[in-house]
């Protein structure tokens, strides 16, 4: 018999596992799937060159830009909410697969697994902002610079809200396409949230539940730098207290999800 | 934190015990699916896990990934708690189904378990060569057929170079090829050493691969032994012998004899010591033309796992 080589180190990676390669390679899978690409890039952009660019939303003024500019930021805040909630959402598909489990083979620990997905989420929600306000420059939205960076900064940030909402819903929902139950809920957040129509469009009633809804918030925040309108406090209220409810959700599921029973 | 093995430890050859599951009871609710196994695989082995469904194989494996936790009793691989041994790469598996993405390519797939598991590209690479998949590394998983699929998994397994590998029914599913393939692949990985335990209802692939078959029925171990034991145990061997004028009376009077059969001037005797009956029949009887046979794996199977107790879980 030959002498074997010494075996490899055995050993536990760093951060549970959370590594820049697998980032890489989820990102690059992220990106082959039609879906989350259209989502993510295509949507958002095609609805503000539909609802935000006509002649008189280029001319009418809103706060110290113009209305083109005020869709421009709800559509940006509407691309990073569907881009972050299928990028939370991604789980489900996961989980149905069978992947999670087979990650279980590994030495990836289920947090270091919930941080990649976030990150992953947060990048793809930028992504949409970037790309829906590339658009919007060449499309008559009129901002001063400094409300370009912020509005893009709050609706970006703020879409942590709909990564936990992701998360929380793939993690609840075992279906394989999760995100088309998903996608009209959102709509119908984003209605509900006065991210489509301006709330005092709608009654004074409706308007005062929209108050209570998780798009309303990020919304209002969002738009903010650009209006200098609206209850900054309640707003960010509204961002704080959903996202701690989803959080808590999402974890109540993942912690039923990875208990070794 | 790290948590690393001294390199003295590496258990392939060494006195170490593979796995040890000890009293090991498994209960959900009220069904009991394993119900106080004990066994002992000794480094190198290659073992085949037998049973009908709902005997407790696929609970007695996934205690053994660290995947549940037993209800009772106590399960060892390498000496530490399963999961432990699972994130250091000490033991890796290759499920039934599941377990892929289909929007990722082969390479992928073994590339991300490699950054997991904090190896190198010349493993990626190694990995894929030696599952017989490196020439279809591009190919997005949802294209790969089911053989395909299953081998990516053994690559995946590879990947930590694993002491012990479990498969739990691998080749359910494949063509006659696709089976002979996975096969080969393994009988040569098996070759380093590296212990082996597959759960399996194809009898032939326990008789053909297995140095020891572990029958399960009902949540225990009911035989235990090289593949000839375990046939013999089950069913004892048969002696078919020329014994003009034999009565069955006088048969079943001779030492060790179970059943006898007289069909003219031949008899069949079923016997656990066929051995010991061939030589009183040879030294004080009559009886000529001996033959002894066994019955195969198959029969030994039915008759080790039929299940007479009705309404049994499932």
């Amino acid at each position: 018999m030959t002498t074997t080589a010494m075996p490899p180190a055995r050993s536990l990676p760093k951060f549970g596992g959370f590594s820049l390669g697998m980032i890489k390679l989820e990102l690059r899978r992220m990106i082959r799937n039609r879906r989350t690409v259209i989502f993510t890039f295509i949507m958002p952009a095609v609805f503000f060159l539909l609802f935000g660019t006509n002649a008189s939303s280029r001319t009418q003024p809103a706060g110290s830009g113009n209305v083109t500019a005020y869709i421009l930021v709800s559509m940006a805040v509407y691309g990073a909410m569907l881009s972050t909630t299928s990028g939370g959402a991604m789980v489900s598909v996961e989980r149905a697969a069978g992947w999670s489990r087979q990650l279980r083979l590994t030495p990836l620990k289920p947090v270091a697994y919930i941080a990649v997905k976030l990150v992953l989420a947060m990048l793809i929600g930028l992504a949409s902002v970037l790309v829906t306000f590339l658009v919007g420059s060449f499309s008559g939205a009129q901002l001063p610079l400094h409300a370009w960076i912020e509005c893009g900064l709050l609706a970006w940030v703020c879409a942590l809200v709909f990564a936990a909402f992701g998360l929380f819903m793939g993690y609840l929902l075992p279906s394989e396409n999760v995100m088309q139950i998903l996608g009209p809920v959102l709509a119908v957040l984003s209605f509900a949230g006065g991210l489509f129509v301006p709330l005092d469009a709608l009654g004074h009633t409706f308007a005062t539940i929209a108050k209570f809804t998780p798009v309303y918030g990020v919304g209002e925040l969002a738009r903010y730098p650009l209006v200098h309108d609206g209850n900054l406090w309640l707003a960010a209220l509204n961002v704080v207290v959903w996202t701690a409810i989803f959080s808590a959700g999402a974890m109540w599921r993942f912690r039923r999800d990875t208990a070794r029973v | 934190m790290t948590l690393t093995t001294p390199s003295h430890t590496r258990a392939r050859g060494s006195g170490q015990l593979a796995v040890d599951l000890h009293g090991v009871v498994k209960r959900f609710g009220a069904v009991t699916a394993v119900d106080g196994i004990s066994l002992q695989i000794r480094p190198g082995e290659v073992i085949a896990l037998l049973g009908p469904n709902g005997a407790g194989k696929t609970s007695t494996v996934d205690m053994l990934l660290g995947l549940s936790n037993p209800t009772e009793g106590t399960v060892q691989v390498y000496g530490r708690a399963p999961h432990e041994a699972v994130a250091l790469g000490l033991v890796s598996a290759v499920m039934q189904t599941g377990g892929l993405l289909k929007d990722y390519t082969v390479e992928e797939t073994v590339k991300l378990t490699a950054v997991l598991f904090g190896r190198g590209p010349a493993e990626v690479t190694e990995a894929l060569r030696r599952a017989g998949i490196a020439d279809i590394g591009k190919r997005l998983v949802g294209k790969c057929s089911g053989g395909q699929q299953q081998r990516l998994r053994f690559a995946m397994a590879l990947l930590p170079d694993p002491e012990l590998l479990i498969l739990d029914e691998p080749t359910t599913g494949m063509d006659v090829a696709g089976r002979h393939d996975f096969w080969t692949a393994i009988r040569q990985d098996a070759r380093s050493g590296r212990t082996v335990i597959f759960a399996t209802h194809y009898l032939e692939e326990a008789d053909a691969y297995a140095d020891r078959v572990v029958f399960v029925r009902r949540g225990q171990v009911v035989a235990d032994g090289t593949a000839a034991e375990v046939k013999a145990m089950a069913s004892g061997r048969t002696i078919r012998a020329t014994m003009p004028g034999a009565s069955e009376a006088q048969l079943l009077a001779l030492p060790g004899v179970e059943t006898a059969e007289v069909r003219g001037d031949t008899v069949l005797l079923a016997s656990r010591d066929t051995d010991a009956l061939a030589r009183h029949l040879l030294n004080e009887t009559g009886a000529r033309d001996l033959e002894i046979t066994s019955r195969n794996l198959e029969q030994a199977f039915l008759t080790l796992t039929a299940d007479d107790i009705p309404g049994s879980p499932e």
